[in-house]
């Protein structure tokens, strides 16, 4: 009996975590989205620097002003480009043909970007470009083959390439070797990385933080609620026994 | 019972309320001896209403519209008031109501519950529970997510696999060749309707259970046992009023239950991408087909059973005969189980493992379904796709030949 319903728990309660993305281990993005001077540092970079050709059309401008402890006129005017209205989302101005022609692709929205991939993976990835000749922007990415998208910030982070040992007769990637100097060390990149990651984690799911404050509350009154109930069954379930 | 003055005595004369009231909860006689698992019932039905209240709220803001869909989605999750809160009820609700409904059935198959005079009650239930598959299935589709997409467009084309009339079938689904805007605009309209046509079900699932009775972890018939307890000098010795008893002893139930899924709603709605999965955060693109493409957990055994057999002639069809008869095996159980007791108390120790063995088996098919097949997988998934079904088939035999113990008079505690 009881092996039953442990096997029952078992069933009902999954402990698998995101898939990996390409077999290649990622890195843990470790963020904490209580550290609002982390998100907004990584408003800032995700508005100079993923605007440009991502959209977030999903996410206000006040909203982010609110959450992330900011006035509307400090985000008015540092961290508005492609409109007035605070009241928008985050849109991009580049027309969608032209971003298909220039990428190959479209960039995509990355609204929920965190939520599709996971967060450990965009560490990963921002982290993951490689000098590779083959490809249209002199690079690829580790976590990403063959990603449209060039390596934005090659001048805080350098250019580095990937080294790859032989397994099995099969080339599998071993760890990055830096080739030329960025502005950042690599503690730093990691560091403003993690700051960029953070926010795509805050604007995928803006709620996330309160949600998990009013499920303490929320589950604080159900116990206190649970002994008052189970009081009251006894009281009645005397006449019963 | 007194006669009712004023207002009720009005109302009495007009409908019978009071008489219902007495008949379904006052009067109504419950073994004594229910345990935990007889909670899952009046929980199903507190999951069935709260899928219908946050689905109806759900809807006033939802754009069933292949090009607003997705994003009318976001926008519940972050401009409606308290929109993500319904939202997750919702989604993390239909995860927990299967869960209910799982374990609901266990219980049947526990304490037998499915046996004479109770056939009728577990066929209503089978019913709901294929109703249920399919409000899941095209409520799914609403969030048109890649996952939704794709998943919609394999479990369609099983339709389509039918010899004959296949493709007209799956044509006749989608309302196109593809999963399309016209699929999304009809599965939004069946979700809606279907939820109560599974109340009107529900409701017959509930005048059968009172005309029969509950079933009780000692499967003895306090009907047929003595007569006269503390309320009534002829109602069955070991049965207790509905109300208040089982009402307050419930009510505690919903509460334990309501910490669990508040603790899954708050803390892990997404539950590792279980209860809504990763890539469905991803817009559908017709386009492109994600690597792998898996239902939502609770079709999983059964998807499990399609994939474990071979395609015949290049046809799945062989795969969907053997999905949907593991479906339509279980409206048979009440006439394969031959064991003299109905309870698992008094069964002997083959019905003690055929059931383990069972249950650790759909327990894998549901883990192999979320799995890309290998052919070790495979192997594995075409074991207890097997043992599944030697479970309901020979039940027939193994439950003559297993030896039982003497089942007492009156229940015990």
């Amino acid at each position: 009996m009881k092996k039953l319903i442990i096997a029952f728990v078992m069933a009902v309660v999954p402990t698998f975590g995101m898939a990996a993305g390409g077999g290649i281990n990622l890195d843990s993005a470790d963020i904490d989205l209580g550290d609002q001077a982390s998100l907004q540092r990584g408003a800032k970079l995700f508005v100079n620097s993923c605007l440009s050709c991502h959209s977030a059309q999903y996410q206000r401008y006040n909203r982010m002003a609110k959450d992330l402890g900011m006035s509307e006129e400090e985000v008015k005017a540092n961290l508005m480009f492609t409109t007035d209205k605070i009241g928008d989302t985050m849109k991009v101005a580049m027309k969608p043909e032209d971003a298909a022609a220039w990428f190959g692709t479209l960039p995509p929205d990355l609204s929920v970007i965190a939520r599709s991939r996971g967060v450990d993976w965009l560490y990963t990835y921002l982290r993951g470009f490689y000098v590779d000749e083959n490809r249209p922007f002199g690079v690829n990415n580790i976590v990403f083959p063959d990603v449209g998208m060039p390596h934005v910030f090659w001048e805080q982070q350098g250019m580095q390439k990937a080294i790859f040992k032989d397994v099995d007769g099969k080339q599998v990637f071993d760890s990055f070797e830096l080739v030329s100097k960025g502005t950042m060390s690599t503690e730093e990149f990691d560091g403003t990385m993690r700051d960029l990651t953070a926010f795509l984690s805050y604007i995928g799911e803006p709620i996330q933080m309160e949600r998990k404050a009013l499920g303490v509350k929320v589950i604080i009154f159900l116990l206190f609620f649970f002994v008052v109930a189970i009081m009251l069954k006894k009281e009645y379930w005397k006449d019963v026994h | 019972m007194s006669e009712n003055k004023g207002f009720m005595a009005w109302i009495d004369a007009r409908y019978p309320a009071t008489q219902v009231w007495n008949e379904h909860l006052a009067d109504y006689y419950a073994p004594k001896n229910f345990n935990f698992w007889y909670f899952f019932g009046s929980l199903a039905m507190l999951m069935l209403v709260n899928q219908i209240l946050t689905g109806v709220w759900l809807a006033m803001s939802y754009k069933p519209d292949a090009t607003l869909a997705f994003g009318s989605v976001e926008y519940i999750m972050r401009d409606v008031e308290w929109g993500w809160l319904i939202r997750y009820m919702h989604s993390t609700g239909a995860s927990f109501f299967f869960i209910v409904i799982y374990l609901h059935m266990f219980r049947g198959l526990l304490y037998g519950s499915y046996r004479k005079p109770r056939e009728l009650l577990w066929v209503i239930g089978v019913v709901l529970y294929v109703l249920m598959m399919a409000t899941a299935f095209m409520g799914y589709l609403l969030p048109w997510g890649q996952m939704s997409y794709w998943g919609a467009q394999v479990i369609v084309n099983l339709f389509s696999t039918v010899p004959f009339v296949g493709e007209e079938l799956g044509i006749f689904i989608r309302g196109d060749f593809v999963i399309s805007d016209a699929t999304l605009n009809r599965f939004f309209a069946l979700h809606f309707l279907l939820p109560f046509l599974l109340c009107a079900v529900v409701f017959i699932h509930i005048v059968a259970l009172h005309k029969v009775g509950s079933n009780n972890p000692d499967g003895i018939e306090i009907k047929k046992g003595p007569k006269g307890n503390k309320w009534s000098d002829t109602a069955p010795a070991d049965g207790i009023p509905f109300h208040p008893y089982y009402s307050v002893k419930d009510i505690a139930g919903i509460i334990g239950f309501l910490i669990l899924f508040s603790a899954a709603l708050f803390f892990a709605p997404e539950m590792g991408g279980f209860f809504i999965e990763h890539p469905n955060f991803e817009p559908a693109n017709p386009l492109k087909t994600p690597e792998h493409i898996a239902p939502v957990w609770y079709f999983t055994p059964f998807y499990a059973i399609l994939r474990a057999v071979p395609s015949i002639a290049g046809s799945a069809f062989p795969g969907v005969v053997a999905m949907g008869a593991a479906i339509v095996v279980m409206f048979f159980l009440p006439w394969l189980d031959k064991s003299p007791v109905k309870s698992i108390r008094y069964k002997g120790p083959i019905y003690k493992i055929a059931l383990a063995v069972f249950v650790v088996c759909f327990v894998i098919l549901g883990y192999l379904g979320v799995q890309p097949a290998t052919p070790g997988k495979t192997l594995l998934a075409q074991i207890c796709s097997v043992i599944y079904f030697a479970f309901f088939l020979l039940m027939p035999w193994y439950s003559k030949i297993d030896k039982t113990k003497p089942v007492p008079e009156r229940v015990t505690q």
